[in-house]
């Protein structure tokens, strides 16, 4: 009769035996190897430290002027670029001009990692339904794995700083991207396909001159998801020792400061609607073929 | 008497997860719906034999689902059947590695889509160059051929646009291009042109086979139309449920079908339309064919039946192109074909 009140439980004693082991494991495994994956990751923390500085060092002017650039690259839309440039000086004006170089150095390089990684997990998954069933769940887990709980082994492996903070971004980051490059590819009309096939296509020719220029509009939407979910990570990653607009929010929510809160919030809403549009229009104007007037 | 070029040997597919025992299955007799309910597989193709003779276009027709699309597909192996032979001027294709196969593609054969199935992201120029591309031929190179062949189809000053601003007929013409282009001795066409308008059709039909006239492809054309197949085949073959019904002249397939499914096919053709002087005449040896009424060889008889009447002949003497007299046809036998 208990047996209906009570859920069998592992006796106390042997679940702490159990958490205490997998800790004790970890940090052996963190111990040996925590230098050598942290050595790995050099190169990453260079080019962020290296493009941090850059963008703070430059003068404003130029600086903007670069960003309104790829905003007219990116979107051949003049509200856009003016938009951009007024968000830029409004923040500088406000003193949050540091703080959003460093968030954008690290989105940029959280994205072009997600890019790089992703975009060819997205084709690999593409290619065959086992490595599709396989990799899916993983990716679920990273979406709905709250970021605090990943979080840990991040830290007792690599410690506090950029690059676990920039893993951290990652991780929740880049499943849009792999899940929609490989999607973007399965979509990819049957039957052009076949007719590439007709015509003698290696599978190299078939996946670079068809299925990716097909799926690229849906691939883009995968970046654009990334970046938001990057930005999203930024208060987050700016507890475990990231630059930028997350650590003043950090501080505004232990000291209640609702200003410095509102303020930052805010330019983190600027930056996302700006990265949003401009990679909303870019990836338009990439299916510009499926418009009737252009030409 | 003529080359073959493709010689399709009791070639069977079997859809589903063990073909190979179907197969065991099919040859005892047992047919597409019994496959399909008791054995759970489709029965594809059926034990279908084909000589194709070299420079000719060869009509494979049916309704849907009587798997015509799925015989075409053998010929350049996009679908590999579960049993039987196929000879491209007597080689086993069944036999090429995947390498083999890929140059057999890109330098044998050619195929033209029912819905055409052209790159959305390419030009028209960049869809015509597409198989010489993938071939890594030289820019030059590719850029002629392509704007000949453009320019052959009747499509020039469309090379800069996009498929989706052309027509459903100019995008099938794209398709026609690019397989020209290619350059290759096999042209598969899979139901090429049934996706258009009736007008159309007849346009598209009549640029095959001027360019056949000059090109003297063989051509392997699947439809479900009749009168199309009638109009443009050298020879007719018919489908049912995966199995040939009968193959042979079109001549004969009207004239002489061998199963109440084919008969029933073409009762309702207009045999006026689609019978030439040719394929009902009597050889000519030797008699005397000068007092006949003189027609053309391929005339139809829609085209000299008035003239029959008003005139009334005592016979009709068939003619060459060179004013040759070839052959005589007799008003009896003229009736003869035209009541049954």
């Amino acid at each position: 009769m208990s047996f209906f009140n009570e859920i069998p439980e592992m006796g106390r004693e042997s679940l702490r035996d159990l958490k205490k082991g997998i800790d004790l494991n970890f940090k052996e495994f963190s111990r040996s190897y925590g230098d050598g994956i942290e050595n790995f990751f050099d190169p990453l923390l260079m080019f962020l430290v290296w493009l941090e500085k850059l963008l703070v060092n430059s003068p404003w002017p130029l600086v903007i002027l670069v960003l309104a650039g790829l905003a007219w690259i990116g979107s051949r839309n003049l509200k856009l670029v003016a938009g951009t440039i007024v968000s830029f000086m409004v923040i500088g004006y406000f003193g949050m001009w540091e703080d959003t170089m460093s968030t954008i150095a690290i989105i940029s390089v959280a994205t072009l990692v997600c890019i790089v990684v992703g975009i060819p997990l997205g084709i690999l998954m593409s290619r065959s339904r086992k490595i599709e069933a396989g990799i899916t769940p993983i990716l679920d887990v990273m979406q709905t794995v709250p970021s605090f709980v990943y979080l840990i082994p991040i830290i007792m492996l690599l410690g506090i700083g950029k690059v676990p903070g920039l893993i951290a971004v990652c991780i929740y980051a880049i499943p849009p991207i792999v899940r929609l490059t490989n999607l973007g590819i399965r979509e990819v009309d049957k039957e052009c396909l076949e007719a590439v096939d007709s015509f003698g296509a290696t599978s190299w020719q078939r996946l670079t001159r068809v299925q990716m220029p097909l799926a690229l509009p849906t691939i883009f939407a995968g970046v654009n998801q990334t970046i938001m979910m990057a930005l999203a990570m930024v208060v987050i990653a700016s507890m475990i020792g990231v630059k930028g607009l997350g650590v003043p929010v950090l501080r505004a929510v232990s000291n209640q400061y609702l200003a410095l809160g509102m303020l930052n919030g805010l330019a983190i809403v600027a930056l996302a609607i700006i990265f949003d549009r401009v990679s909303q229009q870019y990836g338009k104007r990439l299916q510009k073929h499926r418009e009737g007037r252009n030409l | 008497m003529s080359d073959i070029k493709i010689k399709i040997d009791s070639l069977y597919k079997i859809f589903g997860k063990n073909p190979k025992e179907a197969l065991e299955h099919v040859k005892q007799g047992v047919g597409k719906d019994e496959l399909l309910e008791k054995h759970n597989h489709v029965l594809g193709l059926s034990d279908i034999n084909i000589d194709i003779v070299d420079k000719s276009i060869q009509v494979i027709m049916g309704l849907s689902g009587s798997g015509k699309s799925t015989l075409i597909r053998h010929i350049n192996r996009l679908i590999e059947p579960t049993a039987g032979n196929l000879f491209v001027e007597g080689s086993d294709v069944l036999k090429y590695d995947e390498n083999t196969l890929r140059e057999f593609r890109r330098t044998r054969t050619a195929m033209v889509f029912q819905r055409f199935a052209l790159m959305p992201h390419m030009t028209i120029l960049k869809n015509v160059s597409l198989g010489l591309e993938l071939q890594g031929k030289e820019e030059e190179e590719i850029r002629n051929s392509a704007m000949k062949w453009i320019e052959k189809v009747g499509l020039n000053g469309y090379e800069d646009r996009y498929p989706q601003h052309l027509s459903g007929g100019m995008q099938q013409r794209v398709g026609l291009a690019r397989a020209l282009t290619n350059d290759t001795d096999i042209l598969l066409m899979d139901e090429a042109f049934s996706a258009l308008d009736p007008l159309i059709r007849k346009d598209m039909q009549d640029i095959l086979l001027n360019l056949q006239e000059e090109l003297h492809k063989t051509v392997v054309f699947i439809t479900h139309d009749l009168d199309e197949a009638l109009k443009i085949g050298d020879r007719i073959a018919i489908l049912k449920d995966g199995i040939m019904d009968q193959e042979g002249l079109p001549v004969d397939i009207l004239l002489n079908p061998k199963t109440e499914y084919v008969s029933n096919f073409v009762e309702d053709v207009n045999r006026s339309r689609v019978l030439k002087a040719k394929h009902i005449m009597k050889k000519a040896n030797g008699t005397d064919l000068s007092k006949g009424m003189p027609v053309n060889e391929n005339d139809f008889i829609e085209s000299f039946i008035d003239k029959v009447v008003a005139e009334k002949p005592e016979f009709i003497v068939v003619q060459d192109s060179n004013k040759n007299n070839i052959g005589s046809l007799s008003t009896k036998r003229l009736s003869e074909v035209l009541k049954k």
